[in-house]
């Protein structure tokens, strides 16, 4: 999907936030409840750009090589892919990691 | 029941992935996948060590599912919803400029060279995938949130916050591709 030679990918994930910028819109309009009748509530991230850029610039590097996001790791070890086992396993360690030094990295 | 046999195109996968964040909406969760490896790490006790692990993992149980249902449909996509000999229809550009760097053509979902069984009794191939995994994980920490958090749930929020994420998602995919991959194939 990086080298842009192929819609697909562009479509699926367009498509869907095509469809959810509408949903959010009218769900907050509209105040629609969730089945037990609570608020549904959106709470916006903290902005930040250190945090966004580096955090989304090192998934990136990851995803790409990889091939795979979070979901689809997962996906791909149902299909029987043994090689997302790793990578699953080496994702919970990155998350690890993260929890380590999260109070060290600018957000 | 022959059309759901087929790979489904992006217009039914593309709704499909709104219609799953809309049913999370509605029973009070939000749709972000990356919390899972969170959880995952507090499950292994790395709330004894870090204090970014301590939390109720029971809250997020039913992101567990999630997961675990996402794994049962790859299974039943690959096993049962497959054409005999099927290959993921990408671009015939992107198989002949990978198999450049190496890689062999998709079998199912993606080169055997890579992830299938053989493949992991190399080490360069198994510190590249630990490698891609980390940053995967790391990153989409670091970042709060990845692919289904930020670029479907955040951007249909419209925060400014994700649409960054996203951006630093597509530096890092754009370098990675086309700088690194030479490089390390």
């Amino acid at each position: 999907m990086f080298r842009f030679q192929a819609f697909h990918m562009y479509g699926i994930i367009g498509l869907a936030v095509a469809l959810g910028v509408p949903m959010v819109a009218i769900i907050k309009a509209r105040k629609i409840k969730d089945f037990a009748g609570g608020q549904i509530v959106f709470t916006p991230k903290k902005w930040s750009i250190s945090r966004y850029l580096i955090g989304g610039t090192i998934f990136g590097l990851g995803w790409a090589l990889s091939g795979a996001c979070p979901g689809p790791i997962v996906v791909n070890i149902g299909a029987g892919y043994l090689g997302y086992a790793i990578v699953l396993v080496a994702a919970v360690l990155g998350t690890f990691l993260y929890g380590l030094l999260k109070n060290k990295l600018p957000h | 029941m022959n059309l759901i046999m087929q790979p489904w195109p992006w217009y039914v996968s593309g709704a499909l992935i709104a219609l799953i964040m809309f049913i999370m909406l509605f029973f009070g969760k939000s749709f972000g996948f990356s919390s899972n490896l969170r959880t995952l790490c507090t499950l292994c006790g790395a709330d004894k060590y870090v204090p970014f692990f301590q939390f109720d993992w029971k809250t997020q149980s039913w992101n567990l599912f999630f997961l675990i249902g996402a794994g049962i449909g790859g299974y039943l996509a690959a096993n049962f919803m497959s054409p005999e000999d099927y290959t993921v229809a990408i671009s015939n550009n992107t198989i002949t400029d990978l198999s450049a760097l190496g890689f062999s053509a998709p079998r199912g979902f993606v080169p055997e060279s890579q992830f299938g069984v053989e493949a992991m009794s190399e080490t360069k191939n198994i510190i590249i995938l630990a490698l891609g995994g980390l940053m995967v994980g790391f990153g989409a920490r670091y970042a709060g949130g990845c692919t289904s958090g930020h670029a479907i749930s955040g951007i249909s929020n419209l925060q400014p916050a994700s649409l960054l994420a996203v951006v630093g998602f597509f530096i890092g995919g754009l370098l990675m591709t086309h700088l690194f991959f030479p490089l390390i194939y």
